[in-house]
C-alpha cells in the first residue's frame, strides 16, 4: 500500500515537471515529436532508477560512514555522469537497437535536473532503498506522461496559426501551464 | 569597451532566461515571490562569477577531453560553498528554495557560459561576462517574481497592498509555466521591431 502511495504521488499529484518544476528543459526541447517523447522517456526511466540505486549505496556507505556529506553535490552529479557515459557505451555493445532508439538522449540527461533531483530528494525524505527505487521509477514515468502528453499536442498545434512571437517555446510554456492547471485535478487523492 | 559589452550582453542581447531560454527550471520553481527569485538569481551570480574566472585562469591546464568533467567539479565545489554559506547565513530562504540550491550545478546557464565562453577568453573578460549574466538572470527571475508577487499574493517584498488573496494560481505552477511562456513572448515580439 505504502508503495502504491509513492507511485500515485509521484505521477499525478507532484508530477516532477508539472508541480516540482524539475526537469523542464528537455521537457521543452524534445516534446515537438511523440516518437522522440517517447525514446526521451525511456531513457530517463532507465538512467533515474541506476543513479538512483548507485547514489543511494554511495550516500549510505561511503559519505555517511565517512562524514562528509558536504560532498553530496560533488560526488552525486560525477556519479550520474559517469554513470551516463558508462550506459551509453554498454548500451552500443550489447544492444544496437535499443542504443539507437536511446543512444541520441543519453547526453542530454546528465543535464536533466530532474536525475540529480531525484538522488537529492531520496536522501532528504529517508527512503530505503526500495522506496527510493519506486519513487525513481514513478518520478521517470511522470516524466514520460507529461512528456507524451506535451508532445502529442504540440504536434496537433504545428498546423494551427499563432501569433509570431509565441511559436515555439512561449507556446509550449502557455500549454504546459495548462496541463499542470489539469494535474492539479489531482490534488487531494492521496494524503 | 569591450568589457562594457561583456557586462551588458547578459541583460537584454543575451539575456539567458528570455532569450536562451537556458535554465528555466530554476526560473519556473523560486520565482513565486519577488525575493525567492532573486535570491536564487543572486545564489547563481556567485557560482557563475567564482566557475568562469575559475575555469578561464585554468583553461591552459586542463586537457582538451576531460574538460567537462573538470568544469563539473569546479562548478560544483562553489554549489557546495553557496549550499553551506547559505543554510548558515539565510536559513528562511534556504529552506524555500530548498533542493534548487544544488541543483544549480546542472543549471544550464552556468556549463553553458564555461564552456562557451570562459574556456576561451581572458580572465577579465570572463569576469565581466559571469557578473552580467548573473545579473541579467537575477533581473529576469525578479521582473518575474515580482509579477507573480503582485498578482498571485497582493504584495511586493513582503509588504502586502491589499486585503485578502491574490489569483492564486499565479503562484502555483501553472502561473510559473504562463508567466514565462508570455514574458518570452513579449520579447520575441520587442526583438523584431
Amino acid at each position: 500500500m505504502e508503495y502504491i502511495l509513492i507511485i500515485i504521488s509521484a505521477v499525478f499529484i507532484n508530477n516532477v515537471v508539472l508541480a516540482q518544476y524539475l526537469g523542464v528543459c528537455p521537457f521543452l526541447g524534445v516534446s515537438n515529436k511523440v516518437n522522440t517523447a517517447l525514446g526521451m522517456a525511456g531513457a530517463v526511466v532507465f538512467v533515474i532508477v541506476l543513479a538512483t540505486i548507485v547514489t543511494y549505496l554511495i550516500q549510505v556507505y561511503v559519505l555517511d560512514k565517512l562524514g562528509i556529506a558536504f560532498m553530496q553535490t560533488i560526488t552525486f552529479i560525477l556519479v550520474i555522469a559517469a554513470l551516463v557515459q558508462m550506459v551509453e557505451i554498454i548500451l552500443k555493445k550489447i544492444s544496437q537497437p535499443l542504443y539507437q532508439a536511446l543512444g541520441i538522449f543519453l547526453p542530454l540527461i546528465t543535464t536533466n535536473c530532474a536525475v540529480l533531483g531525484v538522488a537529492i530528494l531520496v536522501i532528504k525524505k529517508d527512503y530505503n532503498l526500495l522506496e527510493g527505487v519506486v519513487f525513481g521509477a514513478s518520478i521517470a514515468v511522470g516524466f514520460g506522461l507529461a512528456l507524451i502528453i506535451l508532445a502529442g499536442i504540440r504536434e496537433q498545434l504545428e498546423l494551427v496559426d499563432v501569433p509570431k512571437g509565441m511559436k515555439g517555446v512561449p507556446l509550449s510554456l502557455v500549454i504546459a501551464g495548462i496541463l499542470a492547471l489539469a494535474f492539479m485535478g489531482f490534488t487531494g487523492i492521496v494524503k | 569597451m569591450n568589457q562594457m559589452q561583456n557586462f551588458t550582453k547578459g541583460f537584454f542581447k543575451e539575456n539567458p532566461i528570455l532569450v536562451l531560454v537556458l535554465g528555466t527550471c530554476p526560473t519556473l520553481a523560486t520565482t513565486s515571490s519577488a525575493l525567492n527569485g532573486m535570491g536564487m538569481g543572486i545564489a547563481t551570480t556567485f557560482v557563475l562569477l567564482g566557475s568562469n574566472v575559475v575555469i578561464s585562469l585554468l583553461s591552459g591546464v586542463i586537457p582538451d577531453k576531460v574538460r567537462i568533467p573538470a568544469f563539473i567539479v569546479i562548478i560544483a565545489s562553489f554549489v557546495t560553498i553557496v549550499d553551506l554559506v547559505m543554510q548558515a547565513y539565510v536559513p528562511s530562504l534556504y529552506e524555500k528554495l530548498g533542493i534548487f540550491i544544488p541543483l544549480i550545478v546542472v543549471n544550464c546557464i552556468v556549463l553553458g557560459r564555461a564552456e562557451a565562453f570562459a574556456s576561451k577568453n581572458s580572465v577579465l573578460s570572463s569576469f565581466f561576462d559571469g557578473i552580467g549574466m548573473g545579473l541579467g538572470f537575477t533581473m529576469a527571475l525578479g521582473i518575474m517574481g515580482a509579477f507573480r508577487e503582485i498578482v498571485g499574493s497582493g504584495s511586493i517584498f513582503g509588504y502586502k497592498f491589499i486585503s485578502g488573496d491574490g489569483i492564486l494560481v499565479f503562484i502555483l505552477a501553472p502561473g510559473a509555466f504562463w508567466v514565462l511562456g508570455y514574458l518570452i513572448a513579449l520579447i520575441n515580439r520587442l526583438k523584431r521591431t
